[in-house]
């Protein structure tokens, strides 16, 4: 349904897409993962033919976006990181307005209009000013104007971003409910969303793909090792920073031990282990043995820069080694 | 054709549902009923003056009354233009919902026509109001109403021909108030031209006279359809949105 090849945007001074290539099945929904800047919204942006690629193509159902923007248009829905409302228009007006200007004739709007308000759960502010709606509503009805002509492809930027705990839950909800008619890529930097929404996921990194999988083939590859927190105290007296770190990076099965900080002659440690290695049990005898307090220890959840250091280490560059 | 008209209905229901439409009604509603009082006003004194000295009443009101009213209209006109353009590009590029309307299947002459028809409507509406005024004359006197004619078509011209100007302008910034400055200086040198090149006969002066706004207007005032003008304003028009155009595609390059 798309498909990306050597994709390049330039701006004036940075690149911010570098060459990256994927395809997306019919009916699939993907997430396009990566840290603030990495080039999410400009790929979209040139899915969308909001901008044109600086080199490489990009064709969405089989159109592309340079030769035949008008036909890509027609087959997307696009929500942009904040939805394009209209202050002074009521929800109705609006959706209506979006939907005669996405092609669907003045017979049929009013209808679908009242089905998208019934699908995203805004037919109670039908009347409001856009203007007067809360940022979940605000969210909402920024898809109901990306789903209004039923289109094949459903691109969403960041479409939880600045919600709450349980908007972000009903906002997942909805965009899972409407998988089975549309192929949809939605961008995020969080890792559990794709965990939980998504079934592929697409990882890009600084405008470079870093990895192109199914979401359980990766978090099974991203399973095999551990980051544990960690924070040592002295029994009595002053401890040095530099002793603690080369204790534990003897500890058998440590790849990494990264300082973090010492407060109160406390010193926090992260330290991630080799791929199968389960090092908490060892690190807390190492510390206990040496004489001194283990004030705290605990596993945490890989963080999404750390996703980055092991899939780059991994594949050997990385880029390279995105087909799925 | 379909596209042009939707995109100009959302803009008329963004004019009318702010206080602009209705600000900019009465603004012109006053300064142009004052000039129509004023220049009705003179008429009469003269008309009384030369009655008077035994001349009859031998005044024109098409003369004395319409054409200094239609050349104050094109005047309070240069400021109108700027607040009627500025908002159309730059307030969809600051709150984004230029994604919206750049990635919907319509061309981007589509959505700059509907954008400039519904600016020149609204001005037409508010044209309509110093028409009331000129109707005013016809329940006491017997004016020509073909130079009336001509002379609001004279308006309808300029009018488009600075609106396509505002409308280029508003699309190269996402601030209202730098776009509809920048508009006002534009217009307000088009009217001058008019001044400098009074006192100069080199090849310039005449390239400024004409372009100036002013220098073109004049004869639909008389009430004189001129091919040659209307052709000047035409061209404006076109060359405006043609240079709207290009700064649509050139802000995809750079967005
Ligand atoms: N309009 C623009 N002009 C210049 N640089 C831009 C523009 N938009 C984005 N960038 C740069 O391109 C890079 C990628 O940005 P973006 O696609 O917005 O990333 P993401 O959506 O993943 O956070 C960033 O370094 C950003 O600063
Ligand atoms: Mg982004």
């Amino acid at each position: 349904m798309i498909k990306v090849e050597s994709l390049t945007k330039r701006y004036a001074r940075t690149v911010a897409v570098d060459g990256i290539s994927f395809e997306v099945e019919k009916g699939r929904i993907v997430g396009f993962l990566g840290p603030n800047g990495a080039g999410k919204t400009t790929t979209m942006r040139v899915l969308t033919c909001f901008m044109p690629p600086t080199s490489g193509t990009a064709r969405v159902a089989g159109f592309d976006v340079l030769q035949q923007p008008l036909e890509v248009k027609k087959r997307i829905g696009y929500l942009p990181e904040s939805p394009p409302l209209y202050p002074e228009m009521e929800v109705v007006e609006y959706l209506r307005f979006v939907g005669r200007l996405k092609g669907i004739p003045k017979s049929a709007v009013d209808r679908r209009v009242d089905e998208v308000c019934e699908r995203c759960a805004i037919t109670d502010v039908r009347t409001r000013l856009l203007s007067k709606l809360s940022r979940g509503y605000r969210q909402r009805v920024g898809l109901a104007q990306a789903i209004i002509h039923n289109p094949d492809v459903l691109i969403l930027d960041e479409p939880t971003a600045g919600l709450d705990p349980k908007q972000i839950n009903e906002t997942r909800r909805l965009i899972k409910s409407l998988a089975g008619d549309h192929t949809i890529i939605l961008s995020t930097h969080i890792l559990p969303e794709v965990e939980q929404t998504c079934e592929q996921v697409i990882i890009i990194d600084k405008g470079k793909l870093v990895a192109t999988d199914t979401v359980e083939n990766l978090t099974h590859r991203l399973r095999g090792s551990e980051t544990v927190a960690v924070e040592v105290a002295p029994r009595d007296g002053a401890l040095e920073t530099a002793e603690v770190q080369r204790r534990l990076e003897q500890v058998p099965g440590v790849s990494r031990v990264i300082f973090k900080e010492t407060r109160d002659n406390r010193h926090r440690f992260e330290v991630e282990s080799l791929e199968g290695r389960s090092v908490r049990g060892a690190l807390a005898r190492s510390v206990v043995e040496a004489g001194w307090d283990l004030v705290e220890l605990h596993a945490t959840a890989l963080s999404l820069e750390q996703i980055f250091l092991q899939l780059t280490a991994s594949e050997d560059g990385g880029a390279a080694g995105g087909k799925p | 054709m379909k596209n042009i008209w939707i995109i100009c209905r959302k803009e008329l229901r963004s004019y009318f549902a702010s206080p602009i439409a209705y600000g900019l009604m009465a603004f012109f509603a006053a300064i142009a009923g004052y000039f129509f009082y004023v220049a009705t006003a003179i008429f009469v004194t003269r008309g009384l003056e030369s009655q008077m000295m035994g001349r009859g009443f031998p005044m024109d009101v098409n003369e004395w009354v319409v054409r200094p009213v239609l050349m104050n209209i094109s005047v309070i006109g240069l400021f109108l233009i700027p607040m009627i353009t500025m908002r159309l590009f730059a307030e969809e590029k600051r709150s984004g919902t230029i994604e919206l309307l750049a990635t919907s299947p319509v061309r981007d002459s589509e959505i700059i026509l509907g954008k400039w028809l519904a600016a020149l409507i609204l001005y037409t509406c508010i044209l309509a109001i110093s028409a009331l005024n000129i109707a005013l004359l016809f329940l006491y006197g017997k004016p020509d109403w073909r130079p009336i004619l001509v002379g609001y078509l004279g308006l309808l011209l300029q009018g488009g021909a600075l609106l396509a100007i505002g409308t280029f302008i508003s699309t190269t910034t996402r601030n209202q108030i730098i776009a509809g400055t920048a508009t006002f200086a534009a217009c307000l040198l088009l009217w001058v031209f008019d001044w400098i090149t009074a006192y100069e006969t080199t090849t310039w002066a005449k390239v400024m006279s004409y372009l100036s706004v002013v220098t073109h207007f004049e004869p639909f005032a008389k009430g004189v359809l001129d091919s040659k003008h209307a052709i000047y304003y035409l061209s404006v028009i076109f060359f405006g949105l043609f240079l709207t155009a290009r700064s649509m595609e050139s802000l995809r390059w750079r967005a």
